[in-house]
C-alpha cells in the first residue's frame, strides 16, 4: 500500500474525472503535501 | 497532458526532491490514465511537448485505486469522490495503470 505522509504530491485531474481540488482534499487528508495541482479540460 | 503542464511538472521535478514525488490521477479513463502515466514514468510518448524523451520515473496512482484510497479519510473520500467511484471505469482504469507499470518493469 503506498505510504502518502510528507510525500510531496502533485495532483492531476480532470474536469470529466476527478478535480485536482477534490485530489488534494483527499492527499492531504492522508497526510501529504500537495506542490502541484491542476485540473485539465478538454472541451 | 497539454504542453504547459509538462513544462510546470518539468521544472518542478528538476527543483529538487524528486524521491518524495508521487503523482495522483482524476483521469477519466483507461486511455487518458494510460496516456498521463507513461508520460510522467517514461516521457512523452507522443514526442510534443517538454517531456519528450525525459523519462522521471515518477510514481502514478489513481484516487481510485484502492492502495490510495485505504489511506484517505473515508468522509473526504466520500465527499470528493463519492459517486464517481461507480461512475468511472474504475478496472480499465486500475489495468491502464497496472499495463503502465508492467511495461516499466519490463
Amino acid at each position: 500500500m503506498i505510504d502518502l505522509k510528507d510525500k510531496l504530491v502533485l495532483c492531476l485531474g480532470e474536469r470529466d474525472g476527478i478535480a485536482a481540488p477534490a485530489l488534494q482534499a483527499c492527499v492531504e487528508s492522508a497526510g501529504a503535501e500537495v506542490i502541484y495541482a491542476e485540473t485539465q479540460c478538454f472541451v | 497532458m497539454d504542453l504547459e503542464e509538462q513544462g510546470n511538472i518539468s521544472r518542478l521535478v528538476a527543483s529538487g526532491q524528486h524521491d518524495r514525488m508521487v503523482a495522483i490521477l482524476g483521469t477519466p479513463n483507461p486511455a487518458s490514465t494510460r496516456m498521463v502515466a507513461m508520460t510522467l514514468r517514461d516521457g512523452d510518448p507522443s514526442y510534443a511537448g517538454p517531456l519528450a524523451g525525459i523519462p522521471l520515473g515518477l510514481p502514478v496512482y489513481h484516487v481510485l485505486e484502492d492502495q490510495v484510497k485505504q489511506r484517505i479519510d473515508p468522509d473526504v473520500y466520500e465527499y470528493e469522490v463519492g459517486p464517481m467511484e461507480f461512475v468511472l471505469d474504475r478496472d480499465g482504469i486500475i489495468n491502464a495503470l497496472q499495463f503502465v507499470r508492467e511495461a516499466k518493469a519490463a
